[in-house]
Order: structure tokens, then sequence, then C-alpha cells
């Protein structure tokens, strides 16, 4: 599949409708590099959803003006300029009176495509979106709310278009499934890099898709335009700062996961081993308390001062080592399992299951003054995990 | 003005040449089947100029109503003009409009198709605008947002979800037809009316005539509510 991505810069662009007097879209202006997601969020009537249509040219454009790829849209006829840019809105609209396979198949055949790459097509993007090849013949009627998202979805993609608009896709979704949709479509993006213009009201939302997001306020005016993880450490005003949410700190961490941070280095130390030894290691560790680990380097449990008391460490211990964090673990999730154990410290363990390091809430705070251009985004946590088992 | 046929046009012998109880029944105007199954051919000719009437005035009447239902999905303020001219035909008596037409364009077919005509234009119209204005704007909206032209939306998404309302119209105007054609022996164009008429004491006549038209109609509302089954998979499909 090839995976051409267009840049996309909106100029100046306005929005009046007649008979109003403030505009829907105030001077917005943005660029788009190729292959990234743009999210668009913000309060309802602040335009995001005008602003995305005059794109496509769902909604004409007052003045500015929309390039992709550099040449203007009001360029070509709006059918034509359609046909090459993915369109996916919440309520999904797939044509109930064609099958799943008709659907999908829209707008090749609108493009002129033959019977048999039509059908290739088609083939191949059901096993993209994983729906079996026999939907093909059912009706839109006949499936689920999440499988229609998908179909949506493929039918979007069905063309290659270097560019896709998205009205909040995941919106009239179950939170569950919501979910899963969001995480399927990361990894379908870390795979295409299409260039996408992302619509919710969810900032949560945008944090998790987007690799750069626009916050709008009423009125159609840029907020700020800046990647999450800035957004939710730099927020440029009390607008901004208030529509990211009290919990920033938390979002944040929601972007990093164990592996990225500073852990702190434990003493671990084995049963029989030499207490002294010990004790000069503990006057140089970030941490008082040795952890007991078995042969392997699996962690036992937090050694007691009885365990250190005599010549020899003894298995003597004043609680287990819980919890433990995986170095794959986000951290808000990890810094959640800290809380939930009403503990400050936690081992850090690799996939055999071996003590790494140590991760505290200290560590977790330190985390937070990462420049934000060290943050991953989403699409690479994503690409990450289906890498990995 | 009567219709009736004058006793001397009643062929010879048609009365004479049967048995007596056969005579004796059509004498009191009753019910005979052996009348009927030897007069049944005087039927088919009426009948088929029913059919006529009735097919050329349906297919007259759609194109015209689902031209006007177009046009008023197109431009929105036409509904309401549109739909007002169609009432008024519709509210006119139909045996005085069949009237009225005589002194314009003569007896015959011509007058009887166009009151035939004027008669569907508010049930096929209506019907039109309906299941047009009805066809969920996000699905409107997904088409034209993929790149159909406004044409083609019309043709292959707007007119295909419509068809359920439109067919519905199609069979009320088929049955509303087949009776009102009737009376279209008042502009001289014969039909089934013409029959009931010329022996309307006569049951066996009324029977057969009537029957044939209530047979019609029938027969118009199964070929339409086929051509919905076969154009429409995808109303059958239910939730999996």
């Amino acid at each position: 599949m090839s995976s051409d991505a267009a840049s996309l810069e909106l100029r100046e662009l306005v929005k009046r409708y007649p008979g109003t007097d403030e505009p829907a879209v105030d001077k917005l202006s943005l660029e788009v590099p190729a292959g990234e997601v743009c999210v668009l969020v913000g309060p309802s009537g602040c335009g995001k959803t005008t602003a995305m249509r005059m794109v496509n040219r769902m909604i004409e454009i007052t003045d500015g003006d929309i390039l992709l790829d550099g040449s203007s849209v009001t360029d070509r006829s709006p059918a034509e300029l359609r046909r090459e840019i993915g369109y996916v809105i919440q309520q999904i609209g797939l044509f109930p009176h064609r099958t799943i396979g008709d659907n999908i198949a829209t707008v090749p055949r609108l493009l002129g495509w033959d019977k048999q790459r039509v059908s290739d097509r088609v083939d191949e993007l059901l096993e993209l979106i994983g729906l079996d090849a026999e939907m093909r013949e059912r009706y839109p009627a006949q499936l689920s709310g999440g499988q229609r998202q998908r179909v949506g979805v493929a039918r979007a993609l069905a063309g290659d278009p270097p560019l896709m608009l998205m009205d909040e896709p995941f919106g009239a979704i179950d939170p569950i499934n919501r979910e899963r949709l969001q995480n399927e479509f990361l990894r379908l993006q870390a795979e295409l890099r299409k260039t996408i213009v992302f619509v919710t009201h969810d900032i949560d939302e945008a944090i998790k898709m987007g690799d750069k997001i626009a916050v709008l306020r009423k009125g159609g005016k840029l907020a700020q335009f800046a990647s999450p993880a800035e957004l939710l450490m730099y927020p440029a005003d009390p607008f901004v700062e208030d529509f990211v949410g009290a919990d920033r700190a938390l979002k944040r961490l929601a972007l990093q996961r164990v592996r990225d941070i500073d852990l702190w280095k434990g003493v671990l130390c084995h049963k029989g081993e030499s207490t002294a030894k010990v004790r000069a290691r503990l006057a140089d560790a970030d941490l008082e308390f040795p952890l007991l680990v078995d042969d392997e380097g699996r962690p036992l449990g937090w050694l007691s001062d009885r365990g250190l008391a005599g010549e020899r460490v003894m298995e003597d211990l004043r609680s287990r080592a819980e919890p433990t964090v995986e170095m794959d673990d986000i951290l808000r999730d990890a810094l959640s399992d800290l809380l939930a154990n009403q503990t400050m410290y936690g081992p850090v363990l690799d996939d055999q299951g071996r003590v790494q390091g140590i991760l505290s809430l200290r560590a977790i705070a330190g985390a937070l003054n990462i420049r934000p251009e060290d943050v991953p985004d989403s699409a690479e946590l994503a690409a990450e995990a289906s890498s990995s088992p | 003005m009567s219709a009736k046929i004058p006793l001397a046009q009643v062929p010879e012998g048609f009365f004479t040449e049967r048995d007596p109880d056969d005579l004796d029944c059509v004498a009191q105007g009753g019910f005979c089947p052996s009348w009927i199954l030897e007069n049944f051919d005087r039927y088919v000719d009426p009948f088929f100029q029913h059919v006529y009437l009735t097919g050329v005035s349906l297919a007259i009447g759609f194109v015209i109503a689902f031209a006007l239902g177009l046009l008023a999905h197109r431009k929105r303020w036409l509904t309401g003009p549109l739909t007002a001219v169609t009432s008024i035909l519709f509210t006119i008596p139909s045996i005085a409009l069949f009237l009225l037409l005589l002194p314009l364009t003569g007896r015959g077919n011509t007058t009887a198709i166009i009151a035939l005509v004027a008669y569907t234009q508010l049930i096929i119209f209506r019907n039109v605008a309906n299941g047009l204005r009805q066809v969920p704007s996000d699905i409107v909206d997904a088409s034209e947002g993929m790149g159909l032209t406004p044409m083609q939306t019309l043709l292959r998404v707007e007119v295909p979800m419509a068809l359920p309302e439109i067919l519905a119209g199609l069979r009320i105007a088929a049955s509303t037809t087949v009776g009102l054609a009737t009376l279209a022996f008042f502009a001289g164009a014969g039909g089934l009316g013409a029959e009931i008429e010329s022996q309307i004491n006569f049951k066996s006549n009324v029977v057969v005539a009537g029957g044939l038209a209530v047979a019609l109609a029938a027969a118009l509302d199964l070929a339409v509510l086929g051509l919905q089954r076969a154009l429409m998979p995808w109303r059958r499909a239910v939730a999996a």
C-alpha cells in the first residue's frame, strides 16, 4: 500500500456567515507537515468543525486560503477535490442500501478504477480493519456500531487519499469500544502515516491522538498550537490551562513510559550475603532500604532491620515487593499502582522479571521536568506497543 | 346523458336461446354462472381498455409527479405551492372533472387520461417529496464529502433511499386509478365501468366487471410490491 501524504496549510482562514457579526473562524493559521495528525479541539461553537469542513470545501471559505501540498483547494472543483480527501464523520453515514463492499468501493469507483482493482482494494481494506471477507456482502444494518465505524474509516481510506478529515469519528461509540478503536487507529496510522485533521471536543482524545493539537476558543480563534506534552506543560493562557484540565500533570504522565525516565538505583542483596557489604552499598544508594532478590534477580521483598542485624543477610522482610512495575508500563498507570498500594517505591522489572531499578514518586515527579520535545507521541507509543508482544 | 345500451343493441337471441332455468336467472337479473361462462369474452376488450387507461395514466402521472418531487426537493420553497396545486386537483369531484374536460378535449381516451393523471399527482408527488426529505442528512453529507456530485448523490443515494416511500405512493395511486378509471366512460373512454353501467341491475354483469376491476387493482398492487422487494434487498437485511 502506498502511503503518500500531503502537507496542509491553513493561511489566515476566515469564515463569516451572512448576517452575523462574529466570524465562525477567525484568521486561523496552521501548518500540518505531511504524515502528522493535527487535532482541532475546543468547546462547542469554537469553529473546529467549520474549519475542518472548509478543507474539503463542504463549507466555502470566506477569506484566507487552504493549501494542500502547496496548491489552493479553491483551484479544484469540490467533487474532484473531495475524492482525494478521506472523510469520516461521527454518524459515519454509511449508505444503508449498499453492501459493505459497495460502500468501501465508493471512491475508487468514482475515480474510475477498473473492477479488479476495486475488488482487490476492498479485500485489502477489510483485512486492514479486521473484518471477515464474508462481511463484504452484508448491509450496514447487520453490523455492530464498532464494525460500522471501522467500515467508515475503510471507506475513507479506499482511494488512498493523502489527507484524511475526521470529525469526532469515535464520538458515538461507547467508552470501551472507543478506546479500542482509538488504539486500532493509532496502529493503523503508525503504518500508513497519512496527514490527518482530527476534530474532537475531548481533550483526552486530543492528547492521545494528536502529534500536534490546535486549541480553539469561541469565535474560531486559535488559542494554542503545540504538541501534547508542550500543551500540558506550558498552557499559553488561562483558557487553555482550564481547558486541558486541573489534572494536566497526570495527563502528561500518560505520554511517558517507565523506561523513559531516570530510575533510582536500589540496593539488591541476596540471602546469606555479608551485611557489611550491603551497608556499604546502602551508603551511596538513592534508597535506604535494601531489596532482597532470589538467585535469578527476581524480587522477594524489602529487607527489615532485623534481616541486616547479623553478619549475614537473613530472610526477614518488612514488606513484600509490591507493586512491581514493568519497563513498558505507562507512567500514569505505574503511579496509580504505587498509590493503590500506599507505597512510595516499586521495583521495576524487565521481561524476565529481574529488577532493573526502583520507581519512586520522586522519580515520577522528576519526569515532568523532561522537555516536551523529548516526550514521545502516542503514535510512537502505539508503534512500540504493536511491535512488542 | 346516459350510457345505457338501448335494448335494440342487445344481440339477437340474447334472451331466447338458453335453457329455461338460465333464462329465468338472467331475466331476474341474478347471478348466473353459466351465463358468465358463455359471455365472458364480452369483457375482454373492456378489461384491456381498462388496463390501458390505468397503465398509461399511471406512467404519465408518475413521470410528472416524480419530476415535480425532485424539483420540490431542489427548490424547497416550491414544496408549498406544488402541494397546494396537486391537492386542488385531487379534491375536484371526479365525474365533474371528466365532464369539465369534455368541451376542451372531446370524448375519448385523451380526456380520461388527463383526468386520471391529475388524480395521481398529489399522492405520488407528496410521497416522492417526503421520501427524499427523510433521507438522513449525515448520509447526504458523507456522500457529498466523498466527492459524489449533487446529481450523483440524488440518483445513487437519495432516490434509492426514498424508494420505499415512493413505491408506497405508487401503490396507492395504482389502486385509486383502477377505481377512478371505472368512471372513464363519462368521458367516452369505455373500460369496465361502461360494462357495469350498461346493465347495472344485472348481478352477473356487475360481479364480473367489478370483479375484474378488483383483480386488476390487486394484480397491480402485487406487481409494485414485487418491484419493491426486488429493488430493495437491503430493507430485508436485519441486524445480525
